[in-house]
């Protein structure tokens, strides 16, 4: 079959043609011993599984040069920092001495509290912007716009120095006070950095409503449910999968936004750490001292957003993507009980 | 009402012949001239129709007949713009006071719209609760049912459409067919006198089709009174007891299935009819 004539001819054509026949009538022959035989074959080409592909991966060079580069680089600024007018001395003693533990509990409480304003706020905000009630809508749309619109520290002076406008906070007969007894730095940085916030949590949560599938809402009007009943149970819930994400991007932000109120005299991680700075004369080694704060409390925030992301998936998948304990134990387990891996995680 | 009641109750006659009953009964829907228009697009264009209690009444017609909407306006999830339409003698969607029309209030549609159950084509489960919770979700929700009783008619209902054993999975772990008898299910739940069936197996594999039928069956076979909008001709021909064919948003011809389907008098019904069965 393989010999390829050079000179094609009559004679060798039909040569070809009835060996061909042959070759048909030889795989017929084979054909029907193998319906045979079929048992033993089958279990004959069981015992000779492929061989498997031993190939050389491709060499990524280039993936080799940029990784040293970037070492370099690195390297580089660390030297520089290194050899630069910094007292490390310092930087090691007041990252460990607790200087900054109870700033950095401050800046933590004033971004949670200031979140939360913004979520429930935020929500608040974009149901009511969805609204079919043109007045809601429009507050909605006009709190947006300034909140938005302005800077936070311009907001921050502003509610700080509110007693120019209301001297007096006065409730009739419930409460009445000097505003700026009521305005302290903790309350101007809480509503400044809360009611920003709503105004961009507002946006993040009517795109996570929006995202819901509107057979939702109407299998639950179906069913009787009234607007808000079937926003607080059908559409919220599912809305949360979209709405978390960029959530915790806000609240990473706010973490770092809240060092904003040092203008207004709020002892959180950075005033502090300009005053030490300051005083000590150790500034810049005081702003590295804060940065590793302020990254360390990023990280735990992005395992617990992690946790978070997982609750609300339930439902969209099949199954939980499974923790990082999960995993590190189906890994483990895995050399025991292959099939247990995927699957068991819910 | 008798003279009105001549189209829909064709089926009727032949169901009611075992209860025997001749004094008039409340029709369960009544459409008098109902229009529908989508801006200018007028997608129904003056519907009279009749559904008798526990009479399996079947919409068909090619899309974008306006059958679908129609089914739609019967629980109010769509606004009618002419006519009138009565669910158990109650106006839809609207309180008239002498000769005036007042639009109900949120509270009060959905208050209707608890006697309806609708089932959807694309099943609208609700896909971050268990089967179960999808059950029970109305009656707890809605009706301020407590979660026992509420758990107890789901599981009954859930095992009734043959899920017993599917109650804690999640819609997206089950397959279209089991999906939509979880939703028949939620809609029993709330024991509405009138099940909308919008097309509920058009979205299913064909070998799926059939386990929803058989829980319409039953459902039938209970006395239940559905509106099914669906192209599932065998369906019809056999458990219907009235059948509508609507065309570009008027009814075309009625009748009872059988003699419609297999003898349709208007051209528009034959045309259709030759390329759907």
């Amino acid at each position: 079959m393989n010999e390829a004539p050079d000179t094609p001819g009559e004679p060798q054509e039909a040569d070809r043609a009835s060996a061909a026949a042959g070759r048909d009538a030889q795989v017929g022959e084979t054909r029907l011993t193998k319906t045979d035989t079929l048992r033993t074959e089958e279990t004959a080409t069981a015992d000779l599984p492929p061989a498997a592909i031993k190939a050389i991966p491709v060499r990524h060079w280039g993936r080799w040069i940029g990784a040293a580069l970037v070492l370099a680089a690195l390297a580089a600024i660390g030297l520089a920092f290194v050899n630069g007018d910094i007292a490390w001395a310092v930087v090691g003693e007041r990252l460990t001495d607790g200087t900054f533990f109870w700033p950095a509990w401050e800046t933590l409480k004033i971004s949670v509290y200031a979140m939360l304003i913004g979520v429930v706020l935020g929500t608040l905000l974009a149901v009511m912007r969805l609204s079919s009630n043109p007045v809601l809508s429009a507050v909605s749309y006009a709190y947006i716009w300034f909140f938005r619109g302005t800077p936070v520290i311009v907001q921050l002076l502003l509610w700080f120095n509110l007693s120019a406008v209301f001297t007096y906070v006065d409730l009739g007969p419930i409460y009445r006070n000097e505003m700026n007894d009521v305005m302290t730095p903790f309350v101007a940085a809480l509503l400044a950095l809360g009611l920003n916030e709503a105004a961009y949590m507002a946006e993040i949560s009517r795109a996570g409503i929006q995202s819901v599938d509107h057979g939702q809402t109407e299998a639950a009007h179906a069913l009787g449910m009234s607007g808000s009943k079937t926003m607080r149970r059908i559409v919220l819930p599912q809305a949360m999968r979209v709405i978390i994400p960029p959530t915790g991007n806000e609240y990473i932000n706010m973490l770092k936004t809240s060092s904003l109120a040092f203008a207004i005299g709020y002892g959180e991680l950075f005033y502090v750490a300009k005053n030490v700075g300051t005083t000590d004369y150790s500034v810049m080694e005081m702003y590295l001292v804060v940065s590793v704060w302020y990254l360390g409390l990023t990280t735990i925030f992005n395992v617990g957003q992690y946790y978070l992301e997982r609750h609300y998936s339930k439902g969209a998948n099949r199954s939980l993507p499974p923790t990082p304990l999960q995993r590190i134990r189906g890994q483990l387990t895995a050399f025991r009980t292959p099939s247990k891996v995927g699957g068991t995680t819910v | 009402m008798s003279e009105t009641a001549a189209t829909g109750t064709t089926g009727t006659g032949t169901s009611g012949t075992e209860e025997d009953t001749v004094e008039p009964v409340l029709p369960m829907v009544k459409a008098e001239q109902v229009h529908k228009s989508f801006g200018h697009t007028e997608v129904l264009k003056g519907i009279d129709l009749e559904v008798a209690a526990q009479e399996v009444f079947c919409l068909v017609g090619p899309s974008g007949s306006g059958k679908s909407t129609f089914l739609r306006c019967i629980n109010h999830l769509e606004k009618i713009n002419a006519g009138r339409l009565y669910v158990d003698g109650r106006l839809v969607g609207y309180r008239q006071k002498g000769d005036r029309l007042y639009e109900l209030r949120e509270r009060e549609v959905a208050e209707q719209r608890k006697d309806i159950g609708m089932v959807f084509q694309r099943f609208n489960l609700f896909p971050h609760m268990t089967a179960l919770q999808n059950v029970m979700e109305a009656p707890v929700q809605v009706k301020g049912e407590s979660k026992a009783v509420a758990r107890e008619r789901a599981e009954r209902l859930l095992e009734r459409v043959g899920l017993a054993d599917r109650m804690r999975n999640y819609p997206a772990q089950l397959s279209g067919g089991q999906q939509q008898r979880v939703a028949i299910a939620r809609a029993l739940a709330m024991e509405p006198k009138l099940m909308l069936f919008d097309e509920p197996t058009s979205a299913l594999d064909p070998e799926l089709v059939g386990e929803v039928l058989d829980v319409m069956r039953g459902l039938a076979e209970d006395g239940m009174t559905m509106i099914v909008v669906t192209h599932e001709m065998g369906f019809a021909r056999e458990v219907g007891d009235s059948i509508v064919f609507m065309d570009d948003g008027v009814v075309v011809e009625s009748g009872n299935p059988r003699d419609v389907l297999t003898n349709p008098q208007h051209e528009r019904t034959q045309a259709f009819l030759s390329k759907v069965l």
